[in-house]
């Protein structure tokens, strides 16, 4: 056995022993509990948009429900030991066998994606198919459900989705049909591209997409990005703060001054090093060069956001393995 | 062996040791003492607070989940504070997401925060939750001119022309108001780029966002942006604010930024430390007299 090997034994031997440790200590290891809750609902007819009859489900006693059904909503485990130690026999909250697997499947993926840290492994290589896996198949579902399903086939062929799996679809206009229309021609054109011959067909929808999509960026960018940054950085340079009292906040009026300046120069250096025409020397190879530092605080200000985002996300996931998973703490009181 | 020398042979695992180290253990400290590190708002996050607070009662605002569980560990906690803040300010809140998986997370705030500390809320008058709508900008281009156009129904299927909470709502202007909360695209820079540029003044904005995307939103506070929480410190600091503000003892729940800064701090220490120490190894690499 290789030396990586031996060490992966020795660690995944050292997790088993610790998780065994703390499975027989105390209240043991991570598990979701839920509480049996009886929904009960009524219809009614009320008269809605457009004058057109809708039916209304409301909440009703269950001796009136035209419809019911059973929901386990998850609750805290403290509230099953309450529960337990008042009624030992009581069935209304119980253990989540679903759930729990769920708990500790993701347990387990968050460690196989950590693992990779020391080595790639094949619990990385699994965890990472997985997600591939999964993230296809779920914009898949989405992109079907939420957008052909509600916004295409809603509104060519509306009595059928309503019956079939849309109760809640409201009635599109004309404009939506013939507009829907035109997208199920373009959805076909563009699916062209697999065809064996015709494949230029495709390339109409791209450059309708490409058009349309060049046209919002451009006008939306030039009014709050161009305009509006422009203006916002058009500012006096010596900015007064009032005082509380009616006179004048030195303090607050000499950073805000000196936040405006920085700004300022920040601004035109920042602009003078993107000035290619011109050679950097003298005054516009200083300036240059400050605009050179203003980008480099930015991207050190950058780094730092980013490292701060990804601990804030380290934080999260051992926060997940510290307390749902392995319940060493409790900083929600979920259990005590 | 010279110690930069050792240094710079070292295996880099040890550094993701550490890192794990410097993580793991102030979340363990802080899981079991309870205790948080005291934080001073800066004017970004003051100024969101402001924009909420300064809202009369019964105002609309438009809370927007742009995010899913992958971000949530940053996003979260401030999703929560705000819509805490909205709720102790009476403050009718319409949940919308143009993320799929951000109409869930709304509905999981609404129940920790609205339906649980706030019991007199009742949905649909008080608050709503219209769910997901596919479309990105399409859909923030549809709510300038016909807001229930863009959302016909509520997560619950309601049609939106029968929702107490949205009757007098024509289109997006009509919410004094948006809070959104995203991590990406479509999010915050698109509310500001097709609707709030659009709006002229008539609807303000605030945001929360995660740390990778604060730099390219940073230039748009004050003026487009009304206030901005930037990553895991801008909650931390939002959510002492709001805490402050509410008084008592704050539920656990509304702590969890505050709880995440201890390991920041310490990641953040050990950063720090790396990029001194790689220097120190650059410029002691440097002294050495090549062969």
């Amino acid at each position: 056995m290789t030396r990586q090997g031996k060490t992966w034994l020795v660690m995944c031997g050292v997790l088993a022993a610790l998780l065994i440790a703390r499975g027989l200590t105390g209240e043991g290891l991570g598990r979701v509990y839920v509480k049996k809750v009886e929904v009960s609902l009524g219809s009614e007819q009320v008269a809605g948009a457009q004058g057109v009859s809708q039916t209304i489900w409301k909440e009703v006693p269950a001796d009136k429900a035209t419809m019911k059904w059973v929901e386990w909503n998850q609750v805290a485990p403290k509230e099953f030991f309450a529960a337990r130690a008042a009624n030992p026999a009581q069935d209304s909250i119980s253990l989540s066998w679903p759930r729990t697997i769920g708990l500790w499947l993701g347990a387990f993926f968050t460690l196989a994606i950590m693992s990779f840290l020391y080595a790639d492994n094949i619990a990385y290589k699994l965890a990472e198919a997985t997600v591939i896996g999964v993230s296809a198949a779920y914009w898949m579902v989405i992109g079907f459900w939420e957008t052909l399903v509600p916004k295409l086939f809603g509104a060519l062929t509306p009595t059928l989705v309503s019956k079939l799996v849309l109760p809640s679809l409201q009635p599109s206009d004309v404009v939506q049909q013939i507009s829907m229309w035109v997208a199920l021609v373009l959805g076909v054109m563009m699916l062209w591209r697999l065809a064996p011959r015709g494949g230029w067909i495709a390339a109409w929808p791209l450059a309708f997409i490409v058009g349309v999509t060049a046209g919002l960026k451009i006008v939306s960018h030039v009014e709050s990005d161009l305009m509006a940054q422009a203006a916002a950085t058009m500012q006096p340079i010596v900015e007064v703060v009032p005082s509380a009292t009616g006179g004048t906040d030195w303090y607050a009026t000499t950073w805000a001054t000196l936040a405006n300046a920085l700004v300022l120069v920040g601004v035109v250096c920042g602009l003078v090093y993107f000035l290619f025409s011109v050679q950097h020397k003298g005054v516009i190879g200083g300036a240059a060069r400050v605009g050179v530092w203003y980008l480099m605080i930015t991207f050190g200000a950058a780094f730092g956001f980013t490292v701060m985002g990804r601990i804030a996300l380290l934080a999260a996931r051992f926060e997940f393995l510290f307390d749902d998973w392995l319940w060493l703490i409790d900083p929600n009181h979920l259990r005590s | 062996m010279n110690f930069w020398l050792r240094l710079d042979s070292m295996d880099r695992r040890w550094v993701f040791l550490m890192m794990g180290l410097a993580v793991a253990i102030p979340i363990l400290w802080i899981g079991i003492t309870g205790r948080t590190f005291p934080e001073t708002a800066t004017p970004a996050a003051r100024d969101v607070f402001r924009a909420i607070d300064s809202l009369p009662e019964g105002s609309r605002v438009l809370f927007g989940f742009d995010y899913d569980p992958a971000s949530s560990g940053e996003l979260q906690p401030m999703a929560t504070s705000l819509m805490r803040q909205c709720a102790a300010k009476k403050l009718r809140i319409v949940c919308i997401a143009l993320w799929p998986l951000g109409g869930n997370l709304a509905q999981e705030t609404l129940a920790e925060v609205v339906r649980s500390d706030f019991p007199t809320m009742r949905e649909g008058v008080d608050f709503v939750n219209l769910g997901y709508q596919a479309g990105n900008e399409g859909v923030m281009k549809v709510v300038l001119t016909d807001f229930k156009k863009a959302f016909p129904v509520d997560s619950r299927g309601q049609p939106s022309n029968d929702i107490e909470i949205l009757k007098d709502v024509k289109t997006v202007s009509d919410f004094p108001l948006i809070v959104n909360v995203g991590a990406g695209y479509p999010g915050n820079k698109e509310w500001i780029q097709y609707v709030i540029s659009a709006c002229q003044g008539k609807v303000k904005m605030v945001a929360g966002c995660t740390g990778v995307s604060a730099p390219q939103l940073y230039p748009y506070y004050p003026v487009q942006l009304a206030g901005l929480l930037g990553a895991i410190k801008g909650a931390a600091e939002y959510e002492s604010l709001v805490n402050e503000a509410m008084g008592g003892v704050p539920a656990p729940k509304y702590l969890e930024a505050q709880r995440r800064m201890a390991p920041q701090l310490f990641g953040h220490l050990l950063m720090v430390s790396l990029i001194l120490a790689g220097n120190g190894i650059y410029f002691a690499g440097k002294r050495r007299p090549q062969r």
